[in-house]
């Protein structure tokens, strides 16, 4: 056993050696989450649900968005579960280090284990709304092929990957200065308005600059969401070449822009990850 | 010869007590000029060695800075000058209980604490029971932690650090826990894992008990290494006796 100093980890690597803390973390936090709860786990199908309903009868029935979306519902479905995804782990992420105060204050463990168990969380009530959506999608007709499948998986990478990154950045930050999670909540707020979650990408293409669309694009939920409009909704709806009013069903270079994002996110994950090893040794004291 | 397993060398830390930060508060210092932090020395130059099987006293009146030391050799506080570097698994009996979660239940308790310390699952299998023998809450150990009392509690978590089994324990403020026939268990364990050759820290205001349990004593006042000798001539001087 050589020398080493004490509170100097490899980061994101130390997490992988301790995956038995970390599956006992995420129990943890499932079963605190919902203790005392008659309807437990079934809470995260009901937020969702309702959220669903109450979009789909505002866009889908009274801006009648269906009538140029066909299976709106599915479209709506698959871009919602990417942000609400998206939303849980990034902002539970970010307030992660301060919620488990006593015990960085305390022990030393590798502080990333702390986000990383909010994302896992995140995931698991990930699960139930994607078993929904593919019901919903079922439903409408979906027999997905190879590339669709593979799609849903990288647009689900892409958002761990990118509120993981971002979780890191925000939550190092957040044990300095609380507005971090205020600005977080801003960013889940308006995320699902600058991707194509409610209306169709095409609606954006026309009105703006392409310039201004390629940044559109850059976005890395963007690419997710659209990722999983083809990997759900494009089969549900009947692979349709073009919709009602001669809009181009997807848009073209999908798989670039989905390789771009997952670099994108790769990138904000290492950025997050060196912020947050910089601040790490003063989060006992600042805490 | 004798292997290192702690080194501490110069080690300084110094912590900002910073006021206000809000954006009002910011801009009025910015006006008026005045120094919103204000910084004090917790450490100053601290430097020695443990190698392994001593066990050694951290002695020193409140604020003497004993607490930031175990602290920065646990690896929870950064030091800001100096280095400090350990040998093999160094696990704190620093605040007994910081990682329990009252809604869960005692077994479940034991596991998770147990792999904050840096147990395998194996590990926690093979001593669980002696753990729960030892807290002598048998009874409990599937009732949530919030129904427990205060003292079994701090059993069970006791029970859990003293059997986490690492090379180096650092142990603040034992005799904290429970009432006498447990602490007696309490002395007696810290006694068998010095007896098994373990490295200790300890930290006390318990003078007598720690000049019976260990050889060595380090004296800080100020954040200052003060004497570094034999723990009852410190113990002593402590007293104004030496």
């Amino acid at each position: 056993m050589p020398l080493s100093v004490p509170g100097q980890g490899r980061g994101l690597l130390d997490v992988l050696d301790r995956r038995y803390l970390l599956s006992l973390i995420v129990r943890k936090e499932l079963r605190v989450r919902y203790r005392g709860s008659v309807l437990g786990m079934a809470w995260s199908y009901v937020k969702p649900a309702i959220q669903f309903a109450v979009y789909f009868l505002a866009m889908g029935i009274f801006l009648k968005l269906r009538d140029t979306v066909p299976d709106y519902a599915v479209y709506l479905f698959s871009g919602i579960v990417v942000m609400n995804f998206f939303a849980e782990g990034f902002s539970n992420a970010t307030r992660s280090l301060v919620w488990n105060a006593p015990l960085i204050n305390k022990i030393y463990l590798p502080r990333e284990l702390f986000p990383v168990a909010s994302l896992w969380v995140s995931a698991v009530h990930f699960l139930p709304q994607l078993v929904v959506l593919l019901l919903a999608a079922f439903i409408g007709g979906w027999r997905p092929n190879l590339a669709e499948l593979g799609a849903g998986v990288l647009g689900f990478v892409i958002v761990a990957l990118l509120a993981l990154g971002l979780g890191l950045l925000f939550g190092a930050v957040n044990v300095f200065f609380r507005d971090a999670e205020n600005f977080v909540d801003l960013i889940t707020m308006v995320a699902t308005w600058t991707s194509p979650v409610l209306y169709h990408w095409n609606l954006v293409y026309q009105e703006v600059p392409r310039w201004l669309w390629y940044v559109y694009q850059a976005n890395p939920l963007t690419a997710a969401v659209e990722l999983f409009h083809y990997a759900f909704w494009y089969g549900a709806a009947g692979r349709p070449a073009v919709l009602p009013g001669d809009m181009q069903t997807l848009p073209n270079h999908l798989w670039t822009v989905g390789g771009v994002a997952l670099v994108v996110v790769l990138v904000i994950v290492i950025v997050g990850q060196l912020v947050f090893r910089r601040l790490e040794g003063r989060f006992a004291q600042e805490l | 010869m004798t292997t290192t397993y702690i080194e501490v060398a110069d080690v300084a830390k110094r912590f900002t007590l910073r006021h206000n930060r809000s954006l009002k508060e910011l801009a009025v210092a910015a006006i008026r000029g005045k120094n919103l932090s204000d910084t004090f020395l917790a450490l100053d130059g601290v430097s020695f060695d443990v190698t392994e099987g001593e066990s050694v006293a951290l002695l020193g009146f409140n604020g003497s800075g004993k607490s930031t030391l175990l602290k920065c050799i646990s690896g929870v506080l950064t030091p800001d000058a100096g280095s400090i570097r350990t040998r093999g698994r160094v696990a704190g009996l620093i605040e007994v209980g910081a990682g329990f979660h009252p809604d869960l239940t005692g077994r479940e308790n034991v596991y998770l604490n147990g792999a904050i310390l840096g147990m395998s699952k194996e590990q926690i299998d093979a001593r669980f029971d002696e753990i729960v023998a030892f807290s002598e809450i048998e009874r409990f150990i599937d009732t949530e932690v919030k129904f427990y009392s205060s003292g079994m509690f701090l059993r069970l978590a006791f029970a859990v650090a003293v059997h986490s089994d690492p090379e180096v324990f650092l142990v603040d403020e034992i005799l904290a826990v429970g009432d006498e026939p447990f602490q007696r268990k309490c002395l007696d364990r810290i006694k068998q894992l010095k007896g098994e050759g373990r490295t200790l820290v300890i930290v006390s205001h318990d003078l007598d008990m720690v000049a019976r349990l260990c050889e060595r004593g380090i004296l800080l006042e100020r954040g200052k290494m003060v004497v570094d000798g034999v723990a009852t001539d410190v113990v002593a001087r402590m007293r104004g006796e030496g």
